[in-house]
């Protein structure tokens, strides 16, 4: 029995009953599931077709590369599950992206240069988690609004400048402690944490109250504007967090906004199961979801499908997605 | 209602002192020229957020009309260069495709109740990917000289497009005023259920209104096409953020069921003065990019605050 449970444990991070294991798995994490067999399938296919997609350097720019948009997408599902959006996630992380390269490259210390992103994600989304929560602005309208003061922040003060010259330690994404890269793990772990938080603490838990049915959790004594608050900061330290593994991959660091990036954060949160409507869904879905698409972004490479191709597919995969969700819930409601 | 004509009447004196001081601050701004050349850049955003003000009174919104103003553009070079088919008709027939977007992000989100937010992010992705990918990043060029009428030409000495944009503007002002269609949209977007229950035909209004902001993004790319001579798959990008911005300021209601054609006409004249008087003082458009954003936040701060006072 033993045997078994530490080779499931890699894909459902708690199982104690041994008995309903499969039927358990399927229910509480069926989608999750689906997109496991999904990228199973993909990487099979795509390395039948072409083997140098398997290669170690690939897969390494799979995991490894695009961990930070697994770590961004964390804190969009704790957002999505409350029942809000964030639009703005790409020009925080290209605002804080630059942010944490200046202060490397002019001689701060490492630690600051680290922690100033994550400080300034939460700064930042705490000003829009209060104007969503308690001066009741739509999320959408906000982080337009975001987006846009960010990004044409970010471009009238450093004109799309390139930061280079990062010092060594400051390059914290090519670390490789016991053979892996750092990315990979933080990206598990981070993600293995906020699922069990989400799934065992009372505060995690009732982010599924607040988005499933706001009118129930007031009725229960539940604060859904301190929530929404709280999660829209959390959101901003992921993002931080996200974008210290996005800054120190590459040795220069483009002082602009990351194209599309909150469009594929916020796909790889839907389409790993975070219901659209708010109140369900797991990080690990979306995690798994954003491994997902960066293995499609890389397969149409190797099956010599043109790159431009890529968003189009995206974009149909998240209508696809929606329109099962809604399908899948009609026949409930 | 009298507060809706107070919000307005706010914003058209914000627009005529912003006017006025423009005018001083730049000998440039209040010459004919400029101006009319004013009008030209504001048709396509313009046309865009008129029927925009139409999607956010049903209480939904509409974020793929950038993409769809990209596809259509491109889909207009291919036409006509690839296809060979004459230009009319090439820009007719993307016209045509573009209208359909618009009609696929309707029907998606009445039939099958997916929130109009998530359905227009998805295809904000989708048309843009289409237009990305049947481009291949190759830009058509080389129209004829006739074309070049609609997008730069005048006619009785205004630029060609700010007709189109007059009429499209009187249309739609008498369309969601006086006639019937109009009103439900009102009723739609104050209390879907009630119009629902009242007889009205909410889910063919609803499809109606996001087909037409379909239509006016595709005539808007051909317009933009025409413009600058040129198309690219970038065309259009953050048109939708303009378009709420003036829609907002414009004194609709992002909730549904309030909202004026005239409103986003002066909202659009107060953001267009400001990008073109912030551009003479030599500020750049990213610049004026953080005023948009901060303007938009700011004008639902100030509505929902008067709305709290009144309540």
């Amino acid at each position: 029995m033993a045997a078994v449970q530490t080779s499931i444990s890699v894909s459902a991070h708690k199982v104690q009953r041994p008995r309903p294991l499969f039927a358990r798995l399927m229910s509480d994490y069926g989608q999750e599931c689906v997109i496991i067999a999904a990228i199973l399938l993909l990487f099979v296919a795509v390395g039948l077709y072409n083997p140098r997609f398997l290669s170690a350097s690939n897969l390494n720019t799979i995991f490894a590369g695009n961990a930070y948009i697994a770590v961004a997408a964390i804190g969009m599902s704790m957002v999505i599950i409350t029942g809000h959006i964030d639009v703005s996630i790409g020009a925080l992380i290209g605002v804080l992206a630059t942010i944490s390269g200046t202060l490397a490259v002019s001689g701060y210390p490492v630690w600051m240069a680290w922690g100033a992103p994550i400080l300034l994600g939460m700064a930042a989304n705490f000003v829009v988690g209060w104007l969503v929560a308690y001066a009741r602005i739509p999320s959408i309208v906000v982080t337009l609004g975001m987006m846009s003061i960010l990004r044409g922040g970010l471009i009238s003060v450093t004109g799309g400048t390139w930061i280079s010259g990062l010092p060594k330690a400051f390059m914290i994404a090519q670390w490789k402690p016991f053979g892996l890269p750092f990315p990979i793990i933080a990206m598990v772990v981070l993600t293995l944490i906020a699922a069990w938080w989400m799934r065992n603490f009372p505060f995690g838990r009732s982010l599924y109250a607040v988005g499933g049915n706001p009118e129930a959790a007031k009725a229960t004594g539940l604060s859904s504007e301190r929530r929404v608050l709280a999660v829209f900061v959390i959101h901003g330290a992921f993002a931080g967090i996200a974008t210290i593994l996005f800054a120190t991959q590459l040795q220069v660091i483009q002082s602009t906004v990351p194209p599309n990036l909150e469009l594929t954060v916020i796909t790889a949160a839907v389409i790993g199961g975070v219901s659209i409507l708010g109140g369900s869904g797991t990080v690990i879905g979306s995690t798994l979801a954003a491994i997902l698409f960066a293995a499609i972004g890389s397969a149409l490479i190797f099956v010599n499908v043109s790159a431009y191709w890529l968003r189009a597919v995206i974009g149909g995969l998240i209508l696809i997605t929606v329109l099962a969700d809604m399908i899948r819930r009609r026949p409930k409601t | 209602m009298r507060m809706l004509l107070r919000h307005e009447t706010i914003l058209a004196l914000v627009a005529v002192v912003l006017l006025v001081a423009l005018a001083f601050q730049s000998s440039q701004f209040f010459t004919g020229a400029n101006l009319l050349n004013q009008g030209r850049l504001m048709t396509e955003v313009g046309l865009v957020a008129i029927i925009m003000t139409f999607v956010i009174i049903t209480g939904g919104i509409d974020l793929s009309v950038g993409s769809i103003l990209g596809l259509t553009a491109i889909l207009t070079g291919v036409f006509w260069q690839n296809l060979g088919l004459p230009l009319a008709a090439a820009a007719g027939l993307a016209i045509a495709v573009g209208t359909f977007c618009g009609f696929v992000n309707g029907f998606v989100i009445t039939r099958f109740g997916v929130p109009p937010l998530i359905a227009t992010l998805a295809t904000l992705a989708l048309y843009r990917g289409l237009a990305e990918g049947i481009s291949q990043a190759r830009s058509v060029r080389g129209y004829p000289d006739w074309f070049y009428v609609l997008g730069q030409g005048n006619l009785f000495g205004v630029p060609t497009q700010l007709w189109i944009l007059i009429v499209f503007a009187i249309l739609a002002s008498v369309l969601l005023a006086t006639t019937r269609i109009g009103r439900s949209i009102y009723a739609i977007g104050a209390n879907e259920v009630a119009a629902f229950f009242s007889g009205l035909p909410v889910n063919r209004t609803k499809i109606a209104v996001y087909t037409a902001s379909g239509f006016a993004a595709a005539l808007a790319g051909v317009i933009f096409v025409s413009r600058v001579s040129t198309t690219r798959s970038d065309m259009g990008t953050g048109l939708e953020l303009d378009a709420i911005t003036a829609v907002v300021l414009g004194g609709t209601s992002i909730y549904g069921g309030r909202g004026s054609v005239i409103g986003t006409l002066i909202g659009l004249v107060v953001i267009q003065s400001l990008k073109n008087g912030l551009s003479l003082a030599g500020i750049k458009a990213e610049g004026t990019a953080v005023l948009i954003g901060l303007m938009l936040i700011g004008a639902i701060l100030m509505t929902t605050a008067l709305n709290r006072r009144r309540a």
